[in-house]
């Protein structure tokens, strides 16, 4: 037990995520991929006469099921296998955010940053909402997220994956280093 | 009752014709700007469904044990101060290739008997465009879809606001689909 509670090293981590991708052609030929299920909530509650959420959202039902073993999953991780320790991460990082201000490693995100007052302050709406807003909208219009293109894309060798795998570490590359240092003093 | 049977009928017959049309066009829109089609033909009662809950499941205790819905751990990897995060996904792949070419080679069926099927994906300028935007947004907000759902499961229940922003980013894409470089 003390084991499963120690932050688990990519090569268990990797290697688990890469077969979700036979686990779940094989359990009903389904391919990967977790940002359709922002559409598909879209075609669900509010498809608005748009052509594009217009289809039959309900034989992709699955794949809220897939997400909601998601959320039970990170619940029975956070509540069962926690690990008491904060986030070890390299010690410039720690320099860097410190010096906007984050220093509380006690959950996966920066309190500082996700919490319902931060909601409240120009930087936390550019971070939550501007960033949301640009997951669903960019994955969609990329046609898939870093589970459909990067992990089952990759898999089956498609090359339009790979165009799309490396503009996700483009932007993020961006965003990290030469956007971001601004959004935090915000 | 004949002539009531044969109204019947005569409605019927354009209805039928309808629906053949609508799933025809359903796939058709359906694929659009997707990796993920459900490619099963089989209709199966819905508490089938349970066991992609399980892997869900498993999905999300690995997502939150090996911190790859750290926010800090996203910055690392966009910092290159750490593997940790290229070691998952290039493992990931690598396993995901491996078992995609072993499901092609020995023509591995479903545990239904069904086969398998992979559609090859075209290319359009939306990978590019919409890849950059994308990851402008994975680096703020320290998730992409999958981590979304298991930050809000680990007690972050703010992010419940990114991800209806997401959900709205993607309404608004799909509003503005034809208008857009594609």
């Amino acid at each position: 037990m003390e084991f499963l509670k120690q932050p688990w090293p990519w090569y268990v981590a990797g290697p688990i995520i890469g077969l979700i991708v036979p686990a779940l052609l094989i359990l009903g030929n389904k391919h990967f991929g977790i940002s359709a299920n922002l559409r598909h909530a879209c075609a669900a509650c509010f498809p608005a006469n748009v052509k594009f959420f217009k289809y039959d959202w309900k034989k992709e039902a699955w794949n809220f099921f897939f997400v909601g073993g998601i959320f039970v999953g990170a619940i029975i991780a956070s509540q069962l296998l926690a690990n008491p320790e904060p986030v070890k991460v390299n010690p410039k990082l720690v320099a860097e955010i410190g010096s906007y201000g984050i220093n509380d490693y006690s959950s996966m995100v920066p309190k500082q940053i996700f919490s319902l007052e931060s909601l409240f302050t120009l930087r936390g709406v550019i971070l939550l909402i501007g960033g949301g807003f640009l997951v669903g909208f960019g994955s969609r219009y990329a046609g898939g997220c870093t589970s459909g293109h990067s992990i089952m894309g990759l898999s089956d060798l498609q090359w339009p994956s790979l165009v799309a795998t490396v503009m996700f570490m483009a932007g993020g590359f961006l965003m990290a280093n030469l956007i971001l240092p601004f959004i935090m003093k915000l | 009752m004949q002539t009531v049977s044969q109204h019947i009928s005569s409605i019927q017959q354009p209805v039928a014709e309808t629906n053949t049309t609508a799933v025809n066009a359903d796939f058709e829109v359906r694929s659009l700007d997707t990796m993920c089609v459900n490619e099963s033909h089989k209709v199966h009662p819905w508490w089938y469904n349970f066991k992609y809950m399980i892997v869900g499941a498993v999905f999300g205790i690995v997502f939150v044990k090996a911190e790859v819905i750290s926010w800090f751990r996203i910055q690392e990897m966009f910092r290159l101060q750490s593997f940790h995060m290229y070691g998952i996904i290039g493992s990931a792949v690598i396993v995901g290739m491996i078992s995609v070419w072993l499901i092609k080679k020995f023509n591995i069926k479903t545990m239904y008997g069904e086969k398998i099927e992979f559609h090859p994906k075209k290319f359009n300028k939306g990978q590019i465009y919409g890849g950059l935007l994308f990851g402008l947004g994975w680096a703020m907000t320290g998730a992409c879809p999958g981590p979304l759902f298991a930050q809000i499961g680990t007690g972050a229940f703010v992010v419940i606001v990114v991800l209806l922003s997401a959900i709205a980013g993607t309404w608004t894409y799909g509003y503005f689909r034809e208008k857009l470089p594609h």
